[in-house]
Parts: structure tokens; sequence; C-alpha cells
């Protein structure tokens, strides 16, 4: 079987891997890079369990071939917490009770960076819509919800203090 | 204004339990780390695969699998003639292992009847396509009504009517409960409610599909990781069906993506490990979507009639239901616990409930959360609405008058011990919601629900580490955050600090056999063993307190994590805590551990009431959930996210089996809509908050009185929305999901 030769950053770090033409981006990630936090929920973009970003794009890893992943910037849900430390959106995933079984939440908090990222400060309506496409059945959604909103506000506390100390040193 | 509730038998302060405590697996999960059963590898693996059946019901005349096994990288093909019966009569077993692998027949669209297992997917693939099987297509029948008339396909030959042992039948059981005389009720009744009512087949839809990754040597020895709500009864079922020996196989389960259900039954698991065991390989098998709808267990369809009397107080004379239960192509208990469940939130003087089990060809239904309740009770609540309507009563008030209490003969059977329907009516009755004013096209609906919540088979392990941090090893599955709750029980007992206690699920080898976690038992059974483990190992301090202070055990105290010397010769000794405890322990008689073995009997039952506001729009008959309150009698609530947690999920759940979800067949008996695009479960946008209020009425049989929370809260829903929506549209809908097209048809209908 003939493969695809591709170089890639995942999480900041340079990947090279050989994979079928037509194998997903999910399961060059699972397979091939041992990064299990994406999962399969569906296999048809109904789920939104495999998200990841590319060049902080938010798309469904099942729907991307790994070979699209050429010279690409691919950010999964193991590349949030940085140095040690997690990220705000996981520290109130998890202070807000906003998982249940789990196996959801990779793909929730990459959407949900996803949304901050462009919307730092989204309403209760726009927070729903932008995690429209990410599935769970356990918590009807309630603490998801609060849990976001929470980070946003962390984010925007933490830009806040950054700013003044930037103004500061100047 | 917060009713007080009887605490006299569970009078106690508690200084961990109750607190919202941060879970310990938590940043396993927000991280990536945890591990599901699709997570999981080991050197060698294979990717094992299923072929299914293509039609609803047809003979299977031949298999050819020979091409298959000739294909560069096959290992392993597998049909039923590698799985020969070994149940020795126990039927039961045998409907599950002709469920994992077709024997004769292939009973529903998506029925497994070959497998194989090859060095890569696409290698594997290719092989399921090489496996030729040739099938004469049998008549077939999908609908629970069809299927009980007298012409209609057979789906188990074996199962003979009652009156009539040379005739077969689509009807495997029918389960009677009730007391009194429902004609003389009825007869003394000045109103009659008679309805009729279906409800669709839905999915428990976890978003994990089952995974499993299989190990058999050729000793014959066994490992299987997999994603599962019961791996001591997948162990035994497993040894059952392939002839293994119960200490040779050992079941460890990964997080679990979910079950509500669903993870209590086998389908994949054996047919892993055959493969696994043909060729001395790890074998790996994960389900995708469309197998996960097509082929485990999703819940029954039903069809319904139910009839209530009452007099022109609001006082109820007699109600009678008869519901029949759609199980697939093999029997179930689904009719059982629906007549069970069907008046057990009412104090009745005349009722009968009838369910019936009927046979389909559709793959074989499996539990889903507090199983065929939800059904029962949309028609029954749906009847007490219009009886409402007719005696001149609110629906909460006539709730009230006829709720069931301390003392009531429950519909089923027993009597009540201290319960909380009138509690949660009285907190639905009380609360704003009941009050905000409704727009146009704007309704309002109540209704109640009821699970019995269960016990079983038990047993835990404490373990004392040298530093005085505890391990906690549960046999029961994590589902939702239960490891949080088991540890603070384990603080609240030793009187330690909650972050150092580490709880662990435990694998088969680990621990003696835990019954599946289901029927809401997780924290009311392993919060049991974990508090008797924890006064075992007390004793155990208490023993070593008194060696050290060589004084009776009989004057040893153990108060807030530490041992102290009571009576007169203990008098100036200083306390001696755990941690001191522990660490002396090399030398005070090794280590220190507590167990517990028991069959935790005296699960709580467990009441629920919900508001809903439904906004429906008359143009395209969608409904919008505008507002939806949940209030539950949860017992003792040990984690109070967790608990909310539960309400808020099975509400969700509940909400998309009113409004939406559904398994669509075609009439070739094939599923039309098996993916997540087409059965379409509740996202983020489609709800509100899910506001809830917990009532901790405790339950006298457990130390700290929890009873159960997990699944009483998607009994009611089905029942709410439809009176929500029958009052914006003024048609009594009769039928779920109350879809688009089904609302707009009652409507036209109604003109």
């Amino acid at each position: 079987m003939s493969g695809v030769h591709v170089s890639t950053t995942v999480n900041g770090d340079a990947v090279e891997f050989v994979c079928p033409a037509g194998e997903t981006l999910l399961d060059v990630l699972r397979d091939r890079l041992g990064l299990t936090g994406a999962k399969e929920g569906c296999g048809t973009g109904d789920c939104g369990a495999c998200s990841v970003t590319i060049d902080g794009q938010l798309v469904c890893s099942c729907l991307v071939l790994g070979a699209e992943a050429q010279g690409r910037e691919i950010g999964t849900v193991e590349g949030l917490a940085r140095d040690g430390e997690l990220h705000p959106l996981q520290e109130q995933f998890i202070s807000h009770a906003a998982l249940q079984c789990g196996i959801c939440t990779p793909g929730f908090l990459v959407a949900s960076k996803a949304l901050l990222d462009n919307n730092p400060n989204p309403s209760e309506e726009e927070i729903r819509y932008a995690l429209a496409g990410n599935l769970c059945r356990c918590t009807g959604y309630d603490k998801i919800v609060r849990a976001v909103g929470a980070a946003a506000k962390d984010l925007a506390r933490e830009a806040k203090k950054t700013k003044a100390k930037t103004k500061k040193r100047k | 204004m917060a009713e007080a509730f009887d605490t006299s038998y569970t009078d106690q302060e508690f200084t961990v339990i109750g607190n919202r405590t941060l879970r310990p697996d938590g940043v396993d999960k927000v991280t990536g780390r945890a591990r599901y059963g699709a997570d999981a590898t080991a050197p060698g693996q294979l990717v094992g695969l299923i072929l299914r059946s293509p039609h609803a019901h047809a003979k299977i005349k031949k298999i050819d699998t020979s091409k298959a096994e000739k294909l560069p990288g096959v290992k392993a093909v597998l049909t039923s003639a590698d799985l020969p019966d070994l149940t020795n009569g126990n039927r039961g077993n045998y409907d599950i292992l002709e469920n994992c692998m077709a024997r004769d027949r292939a009973l529903y669209d998506g029925h497994a009847v070959a497998a194989v297992a090859a060095t890569d997917m696409e290698t594997a693939k290719q092989a399921l396509k090489l496996i030729k099987v040739s099938y004469k297509k049998l008549p077939h029948v999908t609908d629970v009504d069809a299927a009980m008339q007298d012409s209609a396909p057979i789906v188990q030959p074996h199962i003979k009517k009652a009156d009539d042992q040379t005739q077969s039948t689509n009807i495997a059981n029918v389960s009677t409960f009730g007391h009194g005389d429902v004609e003389a009720g009825f007869a003394a009744a000045d109103y009659i409610v008679e309805e009729s009512f279906k409800t669709e087949q839905t999915h428990q839809g976890y978003i994990e599909p089952h995974a499993c990754l299989a190990s058999v040597g050729p000793d014959g020895q066994g490992e299987l990781w997999v994603t599962t709500q019961g791996h001591f009864t997948f162990r035994s079922v497993c040894s059952d069906l392939l002839g293994m020996d119960i200490a040779k196989l050992k079941v460890t389960s990964s997080e679990i993506g979910g079950g509500f259900g669903g993870k209590t039954h086998v389908w994949i698991e054996p047919v892993a490990l055959a493969l696994s065991r043909k060729c001395n390989r790890p074998v790996k098998m994960t389900m995708t979507r469309d197998e996960v709808f097509r082929a485990t267990g999703p819940t029954a369809s039903t069809s319904m009639d139910i009839k209530v009397g009452a007099t022109k107080d609001g006082r109820i004379t007699a109600a009678t239901a008869h519901i029949r239960y759609q199980d697939g192509a093999f029997p179930g208990i689904w009719g059982m616990l629906g007549a069970m469940t069907a008046f057990a939130c009412y104090d009745l003087e005349n009722c009968q409930s009838v369910g019936y089990d009927v046979l389909v060809n559709r793959p074989k239904v499996a539990a889903y959360r507090a199983p065929s309740a939800p059904m029962a009770a949309f028609g029954v609540e749906s009847c007490m609405d219009l009886m409402a309507e007719k005696v001149g009563m609110s629906p909460v008030d006539f709730r009230l008058k006829n709720a069931a209490q301390e003392g009531t003969r429950a519909s089923y059977g027993p009597t009540y011990g201290p319960i909380g329907i009138g509690a949660t009516l009285r907190a639905v009755k009380n609360h704003p919601h009941m009050r905000a004013r409704l727009g146009k096209n704007q309704g309002r609906g109540m209704a109640c629900g009821f699970w019995f919540n269960f016990g079983g088979q038990t047993c835990v392990d404490m373990n004392i580490g040298t530093d005085g941090t505890v391990n906690l090893t549960v046999g029961t599955v994590d589902v939702g955050g239960a490891r949080a709750s088991m540890g603070m029980i384990a603080a609240e007992e030793l009187g330690i600090p909650y972050e150092d206690v580490k709880v662990t699920v435990g694998d088969t080898t680990s621990l003696g056999h835990n019954d599946t976690t289901e029927g809401s038992r997780g924290t009311f059974s392993s919060g049991m063993a974990t508090i008797f483990a924890a006064r075992n190992a007390v004793e155990e301090l208490k023993a070593r307190a008194a060696q050290t202070w060589d004084i009776d055990i009989g004057d040893v105290a153990w108060e807030d994590g530490q041992a102290i010397a009571k009576g007169v010769k203990g008098s100036n000794l200083p306390p001696l805590s755990l941690k001191e405890l522990a660490k002396a322990s090399p030398r005070t008689g090794g280590p220190i551990a507590g167990h517990n073995e028991v069959v935790a009997d005296g699960a709580g039952v467990s009441f629920a009431s919900h508001i809903c506001d439904v906004e429906v729009d008359p143009e395209t008959g969608a409904t919008k959930i505008l507002r939806y309150t949940v209030v539950q009698d949860a017992g003792k609530a040990i984690h109070p996210d967790y608990v909310e947690g539960q309400m808020q999920g099975a509400a969700a759940q509940g909400i998309g089996w009113a409004l939406n979800e559904e398994y669509i067949y075609g009439d070739d008996g094939t599923l039309q809509n098996a993916g997540f695009l087409d059965y379409r479960i509740p996202v983020c946008s489609d709800l509100p908050m899910i506001d809830t209020k917990i009532l901790e009425i405790p339950n006298p049989n457990h130390p700290y009185g929890i009873r159960g929370v997990g699944e009483t809260s998607i009994v009611p829903p089905l029942a709410a929305i439809a009176s929500a929506v029958s009052n914006a549209v003024g048609v009594r809908m009769t039928h779920t999901p109350m879809s688009p097209p089904r609302i707009l048809k009652a409507i036209n209908e109604a003109k």
C-alpha cells in the first residue's frame, strides 16, 4: 500500500507521518501519532467529538484527510494546557461539573476555545449556537454553557492584567 | 419556601458530604489523557470487523468464507459455527449468543452474520466483501401492533401461545399488576377518560460507540478491555458463552463515554474474544455509529390504552393500562417494568396494568434509563391531565389529591415507606415557574415520574497507605462522577480530607463480583459498601491505637480522623491521628485495610415532577422549549453538582424523545436513519438552561439516606412536554415524537 508522506505541526511540535491517501486526520492523530484526545463518535461530522483546529479553524477531523495536514498547524485538546497549567476553559469545565462521562469534552473544549478566540465575550445564545455542532448526551448542556461563560470572564480578566503589566513596563 | 422533611432516621451532620468537590478524573478528562474503549492498543493487535445482515428477516442458507480466509493479512474469520451452543438450556444466554452472531436466521437489519480479524482496517473491510452469504428473504414485521396479529410473521417460533402450545406467537410475556376491583371502580366514577397512545423507538445515544480490545492466549487465558457499565457481568456472560473459566478472563472497564443502559449488555465482546482465541492475537473492535444504531439495544416503541375513572370531587376510582412494548427480536422484561411503573405515583384503590412483551424484526431492546417507565408515564400522565380538566382542577391539585404517600399500597405491590411524590408536587405548585405568564402559541405542562432504583451485589476494598492517604477500589463503573462521591463518602467516614482519598474502578481480578452499574445503584450500593469498609478499617485503626496505648479497644473512640483514648487509663493520652497510625502500621501488625461485600438492599424509590413551557410555530409545527424545571426527590445528595447533572441530562434525553428522536423503518424492514444527522438528538441551541430543585428526602435504608438519582427524571418529560404542546396548539398529542409533521397533522385534523 503506497502512503502519503506528510510534514505538519501538531500543538506546536513538528511531526512527520506516512498514511494511506484515504485515511482521515482523526485516524492519523489517534492511530499514528498516539493523540487519542480527539474521539470518533460518528465518523460523519455530526457529533463534533473529533473537533480539532487547522490553522486556527475549527474542523471535524473525521472529515479531513491526514494528507491535508501537510504544511498546516493542527491544534488538539492535548495542546490546550501549557507549561503544566490548565487553560481557563479546562479549569471551568472541572469546577462547573460541565462533564459527566467526558467523551465529548475534548471536542467541546476545542470548539469553545475556537469560539472565544474569535468572540471573547459571547452571549448565552452565541455560545449555544457556536457549540451546536458538538453533541453531549449527559449534561443537557446547562453546565457546559455556564463553564464557557465563566472561562470567557477569566480570559478577559487575564487579558486586562497582561495589558496593565505591559502598560506599566512602558 | 423549603419544605422540612423528617430526617430523624438520618439525623447527622456531614463535613464532606454535600460539598461541590472537584472530581478526581477531571484533569484526565479535560486534557485528553482519559482512556476510553477505543483508546487502548496492544502489541500485534488486529482490526476486527463484523458483517451484518442487510435484511430484516432472512434464512441464512450458506456462508462462504473461503475467499476471505485466503486474503493476505486476514488472521481469523468467524461465523456461528465457531460459537457452539454451550448454554446448556439457558434460554437467556442462548438469546445473547444468537444476538451476537446469527445462527440459521438473520432476525433484523444489522444482525451480525460473520466476523473477521485482519492486520489493518483496509484488509478487514476487503475481507468482509469477500464473504458470500446466501440469504432467503422471509416475511418481516417491525410494528408492535402488527406483530400481535395472528397473521404476523413469527420472529421466534419456539415461543408458544400460553393457551395453545401448538401455536407460535410474538407475544413473549404478559405481566399483570394491580389490586382492587377496577370494574366496580369505573362504575363508581362520575367521569371516565380513555385514550390510546404511541411512542416510537429511541436510542440511548451515548456519544462513545461500543469498543473493546480482546486478547486470548494459546493457554486459553484472556483479557478484555471494554467500555461497559458492568465488567463483572461481561466477564460472566463472555465466559459462559465461550466456555472459559471466570477467573481466567480478566475484564477491565475503560472510562465509559455514556451508557444510559445501553452498555449493560454484550454485543461485540464475545465475538472479539472468539476471534482472538482463534488466532491468538489481540483483536480491537470499534463499532461505527451506523452499527450502534442498527445493532445495539435501543429502547422499545410502544402502543397503549389507558383508562381512568374519577368522581366529581377529583378522587380517582379506578385506572387501567394495557401497554404493548416492542422488544426487538428477543424477549425482555420491558412490558413487566412498564406495567409496574405505570401507576406508581398514585394512591389507587382499584388499578390494573398489563404489560406485553412483543417480538418484532428489530434489534434486541436494551435498558434505557428507567427502562419502560417514560412510555407508561406518557400515557398515564396525559390521562391525568385530561381528567383534571374534566373535574375542573389544576393538573397539580388533581395529582396532589391522588398522590401516593407513606403507607400507600403501590400499584405494583409493596407498601411505600417515606416517599417524595407529594413533596415534589408541592414544590412544583409553589414554584415561580408555575405563575410565569405565557404568550401566544405557548403552553405549559407538568407531569410526574417514578423509578424503583436498585441495590444489588457490591464489593469494595480500602487500603490505607503508610502516609495516611487512602486507596478505595470500587467495582461499579463511574458513569458520571461517581468517583468523586465515593471519595467524599470515604473521607466523611474516616474523618480525613477528600483530597487524601484516591478512588479507582477495579478490574475483575481485583475485587469480588459487582453487579452492573444500572438501576441508579452506583452511589447507593458502592456508597453503602464504602461506608461499611471504612467502618471496618476504623475498627482496625482503633485496635492499633489500643495496642499502642496498651488499653482495651472498648476504651478507644474514633472522632474527626483520630483515635481518642477514653476512660480513666486514657485520660492523659494525646489522640493518635490516622496519619500517625498509618505510619506506625508496619510495626503494629502490617497494612491497614477495610473491606466490604454486601447485597445492598433497601434502595429507595424516587419521584420527580417536571414543569415545561413550549412555543409551537403553527405554520411549521416546530416546538421550542422555552423553560424547563426539574424537581426530584433525590435522597441525600452526596455531590449536588452531579445530582443536578443527572436531573438535567435525563430531562434533555426526555426532550429529545418527546420532540424529535425516532427509529424510522422502511417497508423493507430496514432502518432508514442510522446516523446522528437523521436521528437528531438535542443540540446546545435546542435547549434552554434546565432549572433544578433537589429535595433530599432521606432513604431510611441507607446509612446516609442515599436513594439513587440517575434515572427518574427521564420519566416525566414525554408527558410534561405533550401537555405543554397540547395546551399550546389546543389538540391533545398522543404520539411521540411530536415532530413538526405530526403536530401539523394533529392541528389540521382538529380543524
